[in-house]
């Protein structure tokens, strides 16, 4: 079993590259669980085709101690394993506990057990590593691979770069490894070579470029993945090249984090400025 | 008649070794805090440096400097205790009518359930007394993740329908700040909707270096949500208030008494023996007298500044004191019928403490106490053993400030660091209606002339022994070297100190909790403490059990393991053979 963290800037795509790729990992006949990491619960809704799923963390509140492992993970599109932490209202309460305490649940219910088969299982996690809740799925026995969504605009990149160096702490104390950089395009000027060879600088590689296609969103508004709402659609292709390239991905490593400097310089280098003047 | 019997000079030599091998006391005081400081690391033996004195108290010599109320080294085997301690245990935990909640999960409610200690006498059995009792809110990962607002105003609901007290107080622990729960959104809300007192504390553990910021925070709010709220004449002639007492072991209920004989009415005391409804009111007396002044001073400053009610420094501990204590008060109100009657009382009680002082002073002269407890005791308690003729070597306080070792004179001096921004400061203006300045600068300025000082304290150092040493935030491992090197006849300190101290053959007092013994403080109180000294430093029971390292070297055929035990006329002979600590250089 495979066990793969999603990480990446608010706001970067990062459940919905998830969802995709989980689609296309399922019809190539993979087992895959998912495990939303974020309060907001809606890692899952594309596979699940809305919100229907009840959080770890109410069902925990809700049950008390009794808790089974088909209260809390969904079925959802070709199979796949759907399951959300959950969280607080925003501005209480703390969900950095909440992930470790729901990741917590999910292993001590069996949810990895060998007896369900699973190949892949993928942690899509809010936003930065704000706190060590956060940091909770790549934690030694968690998340052995990471991938870092990213585009080529600066804050992306910014985070994309933060992130590694959380990464390097981890990777250290536990044996995570940054699989990639999956480059989900925002359209900005030689944003694939600029990603391709920021990934490089990284010591790592760019695993995908998925170029901007307005089919997510008309497959998000229907509240399904690409390849369920449109299977021949050409943005289905990249989903399913991005999952082929994780399953057959070797390249694991330990990141080297840039200097501020450095990224600024390699913005500089890829003509960010150019358009502007 | 009030001078104290046969006070003969005390020989400071602390060992005799010591003594014979170094050229003069001073040198060998500081050759002994050198030898203190050796096996520390660099950082560590700098910072512990400044934190250890050997006293210079000299006439026209200023005290010398010590660092206090700075972080602990991590390792050392602090004293400390918690910022929530200092407010929920120390300050507002002796309080009778009010329901302290813990908002927190249960061990830090459990662990400071007030029943080992502090004592209050309500007026009748139908009298509310929460003191028993230990509320919660009993987080758990739920509250932590989803917040814990919710259930903090189910427990005021609840408590509030179980025993409609007059006043619900809730005190933070760390996981409250820590996932921001605003308790303080919280009892005011809870407050409108219940028609009573409900205030919270943001006393969350870790917020200082010691239970001292938990203290500072206490009186903050004791401030800002409970004195002056009840304006309420009281009838009494000399009103005071009595500060920093917490009635350990019964010590309120001593003073209380001797008050009252004088003629002096008590109207709130902080917080031994007290109630929420004499808190509301404590603005109408004429003085606050302060007892602990590291816990309290805060409080004495701000009504001061508020209503015009001045303060003074007193103490209860130790005989001469407490007279001394008294006639302040006296002096203070300078009427001459209070003056008599202050009088009259001390010729009541003294000569019955005298008869008691000589008789334990032929047993106890000369013999060496320790004290490291507390931000006000190790100074008090010198006091007493002052009394029976013994010597305090070295003392330090757990969580004092340097104002509390060197005086008041050094708070325009002391530095406030980040640590101590943290806690609030308040801004006090006098009150629009009810600031009455009790005295004017000029009487005030007589009273200091006639040994009167108002807001004044002359910190532990000033009555300590040239070439004493002073220790603050003690380490575990200087204990040790302290207790084999001096060998004092009593160490006093806490329960968390105590049997480590036991096993090197060293009795130890408790200062907090006085063994569930006392009261201590008074008349009646001195006289128990110099029997209880005179019990322990005298005990034999010291020498006669061979601590386990000893019996391992008689089995082996080691000489001279209970040769001592035959004389009886040496009772510290057993500290003498033993080499109490791993690594010690006796």
């Amino acid at each position: 079993m495979r066990k793969v963290a999603i990480y990446g800037k608010g706001g970067i795509g990062k459940s919905t590259t998830t969802q995709n790729t989980v689609a296309a990992l399922a019809e190539m006949g993979k087992k895959v669980m998912v495990v939303g990491c974020d309060p907001k619960a809606d890692s899952t809704r594309l596979l699940l085709h809305g919100l229907a799923q009840k959080t770890v963390l109410d069902t925990l509140r809700e049950e008390g101690e009794d808790v089974e492992l088909d209260d809390i993970r969904k079925s959802g599109y070709g199979g796949s394993l759907c399951t959300e932490s959950g969280g607080p209202e925003p501005g209480v309460g703390c969900a950095g506990r909440g992930i470790i305490t729901s990741i917590n649940l999910l292993e001590q219910l069996g949810a990895y057990a060998e007896s369900n088969a699973l190949d892949y299982v993928f942690y899509d996690v809010l936003g930065d590593v704000v706190c060590g809740g956060f940091a909770m799925p790549i934690r030694e026995g968690k998340a052995q691979e990471i991938y870092i969504v990213c585009s080529g605009e600066m804050m992306a990149m910014y985070a994309a770069n933060n992130i590694c160096k959380g990464i390097v702490k981890f990777a250290e104390a536990g044996g995570v490894r940054l699989g990639g950089i999956i480059c989900n395009s925002r359209k900005v000027d030689n944003e694939k070579e600029m990603i391709a060879e920021f990934a490089k600088r990284l010591g790592t590689q760019m695993i995908h470029f998925v170029p901007r296609d307005n089919d997510v969103q008309r497959a998000e508004i229907r509240k399904m993945t690409v390849i369920d709402w449109n299977p021949k659609c050409v943005q289905a292709d990249e989903y399913r090249q991005l999952a082929r390239s994780i399953d057959a991905n070797e390249m694991f490593v330990v990141p080297k984090p840039m200097d501020i400097p450095q990224l600024e310089q390699l913005l500089l280098d890829f003509g960010v400025l150019e358009v502007a003047a | 008649m009030m001078s104290p019997p046969d006070d003969k000079p005390i020989p400071m030599s602390p060992s005799s070794e010591t003594a014979a091998a170094s050229p003069s006391p001073a040198s060998a005081m500081e050759a002994f805090k050198d030898d203190l400081l050796k096996p520390y690391p660099k950082k560590v033996a700098r910072k512990r440096e400044k934190q250890i004195v050997v006293n210079q108290n000299k006439p026209n010599i200023s005290l010398p400097q010590i660092q206090a109320n700075v972080r602990t080294i991590p390792g050392i085997i602090t004293q400390r205790g918690c910022t929530y301690a200092g407010c929920k245990g120390v300050v507002l935990g002796p309080t009778r009518d009010i329901v302290n909640i813990t908002h927190g999960p249960i061990g830090c409610g459990y662990y400071s359930w007030l029943t080992r200690r502090n004592q209050t006498k309500p007026p009748t059995d139908s009298d509310e007394n929460f003191i028993p009792y230990c509320f919660s809110t009993d987080m758990q990962d739920e509250q932590i993740i989803f917040g814990g607002e919710k259930k903090l105003k189910a427990a005021i609901q609840e408590a509030f329908d179980l025993f409609h007290p007059k006043a619900i107080a809730v005190f933070s622990t760390c996981p409250v700040g820590l996932i921001g729960d605003d308790v303080h959104a919280v009892t005011r809300e809870m407050k409108e909707k219940l028609g009573i007192n409900v205030f919270g504390f943001s006393c969350e553990g870790y917020k200082g270096v010691s239970q001292s910021a938990g203290h500072h925070i206490a009186n903050n709010q004791l401030f800002k949500h409970v004195i002056g709220r009840n304006n309420t004449p009281h009838p009494g002639k000399y009103k005071i208030n009595l500060l920093g007492e917490y009635n350990i072991g019964g010590d309120s209920f001593v003073i209380e008494e001797l008050l009252e004989r004088c003629g002096i009415s008590l109207v709130a005391t902080f917080s031994g023996n007290s109630t929420i409804d004499a808190f509301e009111n404590a603005h109408v007396a004429d003085l606050n007298t302060v007892m602990c002044h590291r816990s309290i001073n805060y409080v004495a400053e701000m009504i001061e500044k508020k209503y015009g009610i001045p303060w003074i420094k007193v103490n209860f501990i130790g005989a001469k004191s407490t007279a001394k204590s008294l006639r302040k008060i006296a002096e203070y109100f300078g009427k001459q019928e209070l003056t008599d009657r202050v009088e009259n009382v001390l010729s009541e009680e003294m000569p019955a403490v005298f008869e008691v002082q000589n008789e334990i002073r032929k047993r106890c002269q000369g013999k060496t106490a320790m004290l490291f407890v507390g931000g006000s005791r190790a100074h008090h308690y010198q006091d007493l053993f002052e009394e029976i003729g013994m010597k305090t070597v070295a003392a330090g306080y757990e969580f004092a400030h340097r104002d509390d070792y060197e005086g008041r004179r050094v708070l325009p001096d002391i530095t406030v660091d980040a640590d101590s921004r943290n806690i609030e400061e308040l801004h006090v203006d006098p009150d629009s209606d009810l600031y009455n300045p009790r005295k004017t600068p000029a009487q005030l300025e007589i009273l200091k002339k006639q040994g009167v000082e108002v807001a004044g304290y002359e910190g532990m150092m000033a009555q300590m022994d040239d070439q004493s040493l002073v220790l603050d935030d003690i380490s575990h491992h200087e204990t040790e070297r302290l207790i084999a090197h001096f060998k004092p006849a009593v160490f006093c300190a806490g329960i968390k100190e105590k049997y480590a101290v036991q096993k090197m053959g060293v009795p130890c007092k408790q200062l907090h909790s006085y063994d569930y013994g006392g009261p201590y403080a008074g008349f009646k109180g001195a006289v128990n403490f110099y029997r209880e000294i005179d019990r322990m430093v005298n005990a034999r029971v010291w020498g006669l059990i061979p601590p386990p390292w000893e019996q391992s070297a008689a089995a082996t055929g080691s000489p001279g393991t209970l040769a001592d035990e035959e004389d009886p006329d040496l009772p510290q002979s057993h500290a003498r053979r033993r080499t109490p600590v791993a690594g010690s250089d006796e």
